[in-house]
Order: C-alpha cells, then structure tokens, then sequence
C-alpha cells in the first residue's frame, strides 16, 4: 500500500519533470489556472476561514506535485474579504475579472455566499461553498459541498427522537438567516411528527452574544417540566464558547438536557475546556477522529502542510477537499477550464469522502453526504455515536416548508433550472428568493 | 459437533480455573466484563446493569473508569482500567498490569445512555457505603433517576440513614420513585407530592408536572395544587435571578468600561483601541496559564492571581508606549485620535492573530470558578459570583488611587487645568502617560476577567468597544461613580428586559431608552460641573 502510494509519486514527479521540461521555454503565467480563494483572513470570520486558506493551498500544492491539471500548473490567488460582507462581491469580482480564475473556493456565512451570487451569475464563475447551509438556493454556478438542512438538521432530530426519546424541543440560534431557516424547517418538521407547539421554544441571541445565564436558565426551565428535553443550537461562532461555558457551569449535564450543536466543531472546541460537556452533542458529516485510512492520510498531511501536529480539521475543511477533488476530476473529464464546460462534468462526479465512502455531484449542485452525529469527549473530540447507513442526497429545497415544497433542481439540459415548480410545470425564474 | 465439544472443553477450563484462583460468584463478574468489550453500545448498557447486578466490590472503580472513558479492552475480552498516569490495571482484580500493554487496547465507548446507567448502577452501589458524601451523591442520583425498581433498596437505606440530610434526599428520591410506579396507590401519591412540594425546586417541578399530567383525579388535583405554590415562589426568586444576572452583567460592563473611563472619561482620548487592551489582558492570561501547564501544575488555581499584575503591567506598557508615540501628537484633535486608535486596534489585533493564530484560545476556569451553587431558588455560578466581587475591588482600588495618592492629585489637576498644573510644577506631559497606562493596565486587568467567561480571540476587544462607551457617556464623562451606576444600570435594565423581549429585542430597547436619555441628558447621569468642563 505504502509502496504503491510512494512509486505513484515518484512517477507523477517523472511525468511533472517531462512535463516541466517539455513546457520549460513557453512557461509564463498564462500556463497556469488559477485558483481563487476566497476566505476571510482578518475581521471575525478570521477564526473559521483562515483554515480554508491553508487547506486549499494545501490540496493545491498536493495536486502541483502529482503534475498539475491538463498538463499546467495551478495557481492558487488568495484574496481577503475581511469579514465583510460587500467587500466578499468586490472581491469575487476582482478574482473573476481581472484574475480570470478557473474556479473559486470561498466563503463561510450565508450572507457572504449570497453577497457574491450575483457576481458569480453575472460573470459566469464556479463557486465551491463549504459550509452546512439554510438551503432553499441553487444557482447554476454555485456548487454546494457543505451540508443541507436534510443532510444535518434533520438526521440530528431524528436521532434525539428515536434514541433519546426527546418529547420537548428548545431550538436556539443566533439571530441572522441560517438559524432562521433552518429552525423554520425544523419546526414544520417537528410539527409534522406530531410535536406540540407549546413543547417547542424558539430563542435567538445576537451576534457574538456573551452573557448566557438567562437563556441558560431559561433553557433549564423549560426543560422542567417532566418530559425529556433536548437543544438544537444553531448558535454560531464566537457566541458558542460563553454558551457551553455557562452551560457547563449551570450543571447542564447532557445526560439530563443533551445540546445537538451544527456549527460546532473541533475547531470551536479547541477553545474550551470540554471536560463539563462530555456527552453534548455534534451532527457533522464529518469528524476528525474518523477512523478511514483516507482520513488518516489527510491528517498526517495538514499537519505537515501546516506544521504543527496540534491543529484540528473539521466538516468544511473535507468539504473542500471533496470539492477540489471533483472539480479537479471535472476539468479532467472536460478537458477544459471552461465554466460551462466544466459545470456539464460536474454532474455526476463522484470522488471519496473522507468519512468512508464516495460522495457523488448531484444533478442540484448539491452532494451525497454520510451524516454523523457525534459526542463531545473530554479531548475535544467528537466521537461518532451514530450514522446514517447509507448516503444522503442533499435536498436544496425543504420538502417541510410551505413555499418550497414543490420546487426543484436540475442544472441537466435540457431542464436546467435551480427552481422547477413540479406542480406548475413551471421554472420559477432566476433566482428564487426566501 | 466439532462446536459442542470445544464448547464442553472451554467449560471445563473455566471450572478449573474458576476453582483455582476465584470464588463462584467471580464468573457472574467476568461475564458482565465481556459485555464491555463490544462496539454496540446496548451490549455495554447492559454490562453496566449486570455489573451493578453483581454488587461487587470491584465494579464501582470500573464504573468510574467507564464513565471517564478510561476503561478498555483488547480483541479476546480482557478489560483493563487506564489510570490518570498511564499505567494499566486488570478490571477484575484492580491489580497493576505487569509488562507490556497488551496489543490493539481500545477504548469502551460511552454514549449518554450508557452514562445514564452507569449513574444509575452508582447510585445503587454507593447506597449503602460508609462516606457520607458518597451516600449523599448516591441519594441525589436516584432523585434524578427514579427508577420504581430500586424503591426497595431506598426504603432499606431510608430506615438505616441517621443523617438528617440524606434522610430528606431519600425521602424525595422516594416519593420520586413512587410517583414513577403506575401500581401506588392514590394516598401514597398524594403523601410523595407533598414531600417534593416541600423541595419545591424546579427539578420537583418536573416530577409533578409529570403527574398533573397522568395521575388520576385526586392525584393530578394534588399535583397542580403543588405546582401552583411552586410557580409563585419561583416567580419571586427568577425576579431575584433576573437582579442577580443584571449585576452579572453589569459588573462584566463596568470592568470593560473603568479603564475606557480614565482614558476617554478623564483624558477625553477616544480610544478605539481599548478593546484590545483588554484583549492583551486574555491573552497575558493564557500565557501565564500555559507556562503553569508546562511547568508548574499545581500553581493552576493560582493562574488568575498571578496573571491579574501581569495583565497590568502587559496592557499599561502597551498603552503608555501608545501614548508616547501616537496619542501626545494629537490631543486637541478628537477626528485624527479616533482614526490613529482604530488603526492601533486593526493593527494590535493582526498582530496577535499573526502571533497566537486566528483560533479561540483555551484559558481554564480554576477549580474555584468552576459550578455552582444553590442559595434559596437562585443558582449562582463561582464564575459570575467572583467577577461581580472583582470588579468592586477594582473599582474600590481605582476609587483610592484617584483620591489618595499624589499620583491621583495630579491626575485631577492636569484633567481640571492643564495650564495651572503646569504652573505649579507637575509634569504634565509624564502624567499623561501615567494616566494612559492606568487606563489601559485597568483594560488590561479586565481581560483577565473577560477571559474567565468569553473567547479568548483576537476579537475580544471589538465585541466590549461599543458597550464601554455606552456606559461611559451614559454615566457621564468623567465620572467613575457615573461608569459605575451607568453599568449596573444598563446591565439589569438589559437582564430585566430579556426574559420578556427576547434577547435581541431587549438589547434594542435598551439602546433606544439610552439615546432618548442622551437627548435629555447629554452629559449622562453625573455631569461634570464647573470652569474647566464649560470652557
């Protein structure tokens, strides 16, 4: 195994010396794709995004090595947003128009992707985003390698129904769209297995939100009242350290009122002491202490690339792996950088995940995903608990909402729509709006 | 055939090994030990019941052990428990592993379930054990837990018990059990509400509200008449919490704000970059927290002790340096000072990213900020309850350093005219600095707080910026009894709020009643009066 890995990196070094040898004097900038990436690298997105920077400087060193794309080199150009909002559709302009990139990485917050879609509609670019979204979207050049809400939220409820036996929901987020929609779909999903409205509390907190001890004490209230009670918090970044802290202190043990947490991972818990919250929960797609040999060879390389053996990965982090690799196999197939080209090949690629398995391209710009639901250890770990025994498709448009229903996908021509009205017969227009 | 013979050789063995090293009663042991070593976590629910089943001394260790996930096993079943140093023990015999740690050791996996039984099985073994403590833990295990099953067990430990506190915990643990059972009767029902009315606490209340909903007539009426009682006293206590986490906040606020009321209030300096000082002071705290880790452990709980003067000096080096360089080049001119401050605070904040990394750092709490306790119905948190008691000292501290000593005169003295302090020898231009560095030594101190309860980041300063000049222009520039009020007061006004509003439509109102006040009073609570403040 370990032979055969090595002699296909000695031979991909054979072939990027012929190769380098055979381009050396027409060698120049117009030789290379160019890769943008698009991720904060100052302001308070910093945090999760600079991460992304460096793992996909990493794939794309690894992919130069193995001797580029279509016999060229690929050249990573790394812009910073900073965390703000209009500047992320400056840049992406930058990165499209005068860059000419043949694909962007980029982009963490829902606001951020939808600040960028019509720059990337308008100048015909391919996105890769990363990151478990609200969906109810799907743009033609927009493809999706994070989480839907069927692929994250509702596995989550599922497992705290079934193996729990929770009777009374508490859904708490930070107060912007991804918690909104995501609890409006959870709550019409809650409704429709037969959940009362007086046994679900819905609760939003600002932005960055410190001060915890009423919405814990809330929490514990409501949790009072004799049946068995669980947290889905969709509560985001830099809010989630004092909430598990006042969590932990208040003695909100989760064997008595288990947090299911969506926008925690290892990285989120590498700031905090874990030890009062062991059993509180993650649903991911993946986890860092996945025991494939895929992701083992994953680790061991981003502790290399990154040079510290401390640092964690986390569910985007392979989000972009696997979006790298299929646009790779894509622009492979294609033989071209073209968009459209290259967005045709898309469809139907599928390439290994790092959880066991192949994850595969969907006709929607969405993935099939394992979902994993997994325990917060004393390390900082999350360890799987639970998983789906097969793939799930994403599903762009909730089948639990109202207005979303009848929509669906297909980027296939002939089709080729982000949002067909099954029961109308109908493509509902450009971009469906929430 | 082949199976039946080497099932009957296997059976043999053990008879003879059972007779050579371990009474009968170890085989029921060594059963339930097996069930440990699977990946099915039903198989280990099970092996925590038959384990507890057992009551063999050995089992609460292996229980302990399971619960801190420091219980393994190898591929033929042999469990070991993995202590704190390392070194390896045999679960069934508690004796030290000799040699080598054996091949493919893995750990048992616990989920909330297995934890679940394993509290229960604690519960049911420590029953009857010798530490008061242990009883007490073990009688609060069973309330959380009833289980109808064990209601012989507590009746026995009932009639044992001699101390007053654990007879009343098995009580309620009892009549917990009972209202549990579908068969008790109505009378008993009725005897066992009364016992958790009188806990009257909010875990009794989720008990009762368990019978109200499925007991029978007389039982339910008995079950809401207890609530109703409970509901009107715990409505009078969350109006006490709700006070309490105002003063929470409020001190959070007034620790974040002092410092900002020194430089801005006393010096007029707008000082964007006060945020960061207080960043500084987290990040001076995980520094000294490190270096303990690394080198001197059992100094952790004296971390924040230790980090609290560092902070100081950290941040009031960092500021005073600031002064020097940037701020004494442009007093008088209010625009360019916000502009080089909030430059200062993008740069300060880079360079730490750049320094410690764009993650949230892990500062720990000391064992003596860690939980809770109870008082009447409130539960207060040691975290929240040291801080409230930190930032009075601070400020006291402050307070005596203004009024008491030279350095505070001249402070005043510059602050009120420049021009006669001068006069009168004090080197203005050095007490500037002074007052600079306090300010931000205090911002700095205040992170050491901060750190206790929020990310440490490079972020932390930014999200406390704008809150500490709510507070000092609410209070009034210039005036730290105004910081102090201005900050209790938006604090309770802001936990006041939040049950009723909402969180997001509370911090709202709160902004809006501010900028109405402002419009009435534009110097805040305490305006500065004379001379110097009119001209």
């Amino acid at each position: 195994m370990v032979s055969s890995t090595k002699f296909k990196a000695l031979s991909g070094a054979l072939m990027l010396t012929a190769a380098g040898m055979a381009l050396a004097p027409a060698a120049s900038a117009e030789d290379t794709i160019k890769v943008g990436i698009l991720h904060s690298l100052s302001g308070t997105m910093a945090i999760s995004e600079t991460t992304l920077k460096d793992v996909m400087l990493m794939l794309i060193d690894e992919q130069n090595k193995k001797g580029g794309l279509l016999g060229k080199k690929l050249e990573a150009v790394v812009v910073d947003p900073a965390s703000d909002w209009p500047l992320f559709a400056e840049k992406a302009k930058q990165l499209l128009e005068v860059d000419k990139v043949a694909a962007v990485f980029g982009c963490w917050t829902s606001v951020s992707r939808k600040s960028v879609l019509p720059v990337f509609e308008q100048d015909n670019g391919i996105l890769f985003y990363p990151v478990q979204y609200e969906g109810e979207e799907s743009s033609k050049n927009v493809f999706y390698t994070g989480a839907a809400p069927n692929q994250q939220a509702i596995p989550a409820v599922d497992y705290l129904m079934k193996e729990e036996g929770v009777e009374r929901w508490v859904l708490e987020g930070t107060d912007y769209v991804y918690p909104r929609t995501t609890n409006k779909i959870l709550e019409a999903y809650l409704k429709a297995k037969g959940v009362k409205p007086d046994d679900i509390m819905v609760n939003y907190t600002p932005f960055g939100f410190s001060d915890w001890q009423t919405e814990v004490s809330k929490i514990k209230e409501f949790g009072g009242a004799g049946k068995k009670t669980a947290v889905v918090s969709t509560v985001n970044g830099d809010a989630n350290v004092p909430f598990y802290k006042e969590l932990g202190n208040q003695g909100v043990k989760a064997t008595d009122i288990p947090v299911v947490a969506f926008s925690v991972g290892e990285e989120e818990l590498a700031g905090l002491d874990t030890k009062p919250l062991v059993g509180h929960l993650a649903a991911w797609n993946y986890f860092m202490s996945g025991e494939t040999p895929e992701n083992k060879a994953f680790i061991d390389k981003w502790h290399a690339f990154i040079k510290s053996d401390k640092r964690t990965t986390n569910d985007p982090m392979e989000a972009h792996y696997i979006g790298f690799n299929m646009w790779v196999k894509a622009v492979e197939m294609a033989g071209t950088t073209d968009t459209d080209a290259v967005a045709d090949a898309m469809i139907g690629v599928s390439v290994p995940n790092l959880s066991g398995g192949y994850s595969a391209m969907l006709p929607n710009h969405h993935i099939t995903k394992p979902v994993l639901i997994g325990e917060i250890q004393a390390d900082g770990q999350l360890n799987t608990v639970w998983q789906t025994s097969g793939l799930v498709p994403g599903d762009e448009w909730s089948d639990y909402l109202e207005e979303s229903k009848d929509l669906i996908s297909d980027w296939r021509k002939p089709l080729s729509c982000g949002n067909f009205n099954v029961k109308t017969g109908k493509c509902g227009g450009e971009v469906a709006t929430q | 055939m082949k199976r039946l013979v080497r099932a009957i050789a296997l059976l043999v063995c053990m008879v003879i090994q059972g007779h050579l090293s371990q009474p009968a009663v170890a085989d029921a042991v060594d059963d339930s030990l097996a069930g440990f070593a699977s990946t099915s976590y039903a198989d280990i629910e099970k092996a925590v019941a038959a384990l507890a089943a057992t009551g063999d001394p050995a089992a609460t260790a292996i229980l302990a052990a399971l619960a801190d996930g420091r219980l393994a096993y190898t591929a033929d079943k042999a469990v070991f428990i993995k202590n704190e140093d390392g070194t390896l023990l045999t679960a069934r015999t508690g004796e030290p592993l000799a040699g080598e740690a054996p091949f493919g050791l893995k750990p048992v996996k616990v989920n909330n379930k297995v934890r679940r039984a394993v509290d229960a099985a604690m519960g049911q073994l420590t029953l009857s054990s010798t530490d008061p403590a242990q009883r007490l833990a073990s009688a609060e295990a069973a309330f959380h837990a009833p289980d109808p099953a064990q209601l012989a067990p507590i009746e026995a430990a009932l009639a044992k018990e001699t101390d007053p506190r654990i007879k009343t915990e098995l009580e309620q643990a009892r009549a917990a059990m009972i209202l549990a059972k579908a068969d008790a009767s109505d009378n008993d029902k009725v005897a066992a509400i009364a016992i958790l009315a009188a806990r009257g606490d909010q875990d009794a209340k989720s008990f009762l509200n368990a019978a109200a909903n499925q007991g029978s007539g007389r039982v339910a009426e008995a079950a809401n008449a207890a609530l109703a009682k409970i509901d009107r006293t715990l409505a009078m206590w969350s109006a006490a919490q709700s006070f309490y986490y105002g003063l929470s906040l409020g001190s959070v606020l007034l620790l974040a704000a002092i410092g900002l009321a020194i430089t801005f209030g006393v010096m007029g300096v707008i000082n964007m970059a006060h945020g960061e000082m207080v960043m500084l002071g987290a990040y001076t705290t995980f520094v000294v927290q490190e270096a303990i880790r690394n080198h001197a452990p059992f100094l952790f709980d004296y971390s924040l002790l230790i980090a609290t003067p560092l902070a100081f000096l950290v941040a009031g080096g960092v500021g005073m340096a600031i002064e020097r360089t940037v701020i004494r080049y442009l007093y008088g001119r209010p625009l360019e000072t916000l502009l080089a401050t909030f430059g200062l605070s993008l740069f300060l904040q880079q360079a730490v990213r750049s320094i410690f990394g764009p993650t949230n750092l892990e500062v720990g709490n000391p064992s003596w900020m860690s939980g809770a306790f109870d008082l009447g119905g409130l539960t207060l948190t040691y975290n929240r309850m040291w801080i409230i008691v930190f930032a009075f000292v601070v400020f006291t501290v402050l307070m005596l350093v203004l009024r008491r000593t030279s350095l505070g005169l001249q402070m005043r003295a510059v602050t009120q005219n420049r021009r006669m302090a001068a006069a009168m020898g004090i080197r203005t231009a050095w007490v500037d600095t002074l007052t600079f560095g306090l300010g931000s030594g205090v911002a700095g101190i205040a992170g050491v707080a901060l750190s206790q309860i929020d990310n440490v980041s490079p972020n932390l300063g930014q999200s406390y910026i704008i809150d500490s000049f709510m507070v000092v222009v609410f209070g009034g520039v210039g005036n730290l009894w105004g910081t102090l009020v201005g900050a209790l007061a938006l604090g309770v006004a802001n936990k006041v709020l939040e049950p009723v509003a909402g969180a997001v439509l509370g911090k709202i109102v709160v902004l809006v009643l501010l900028v109405l006040f402002i419009q009435r009073k534009p110097r805040g609570l305490f305006p500065q009066k004379g001379r110097a403040v009119e001209s």
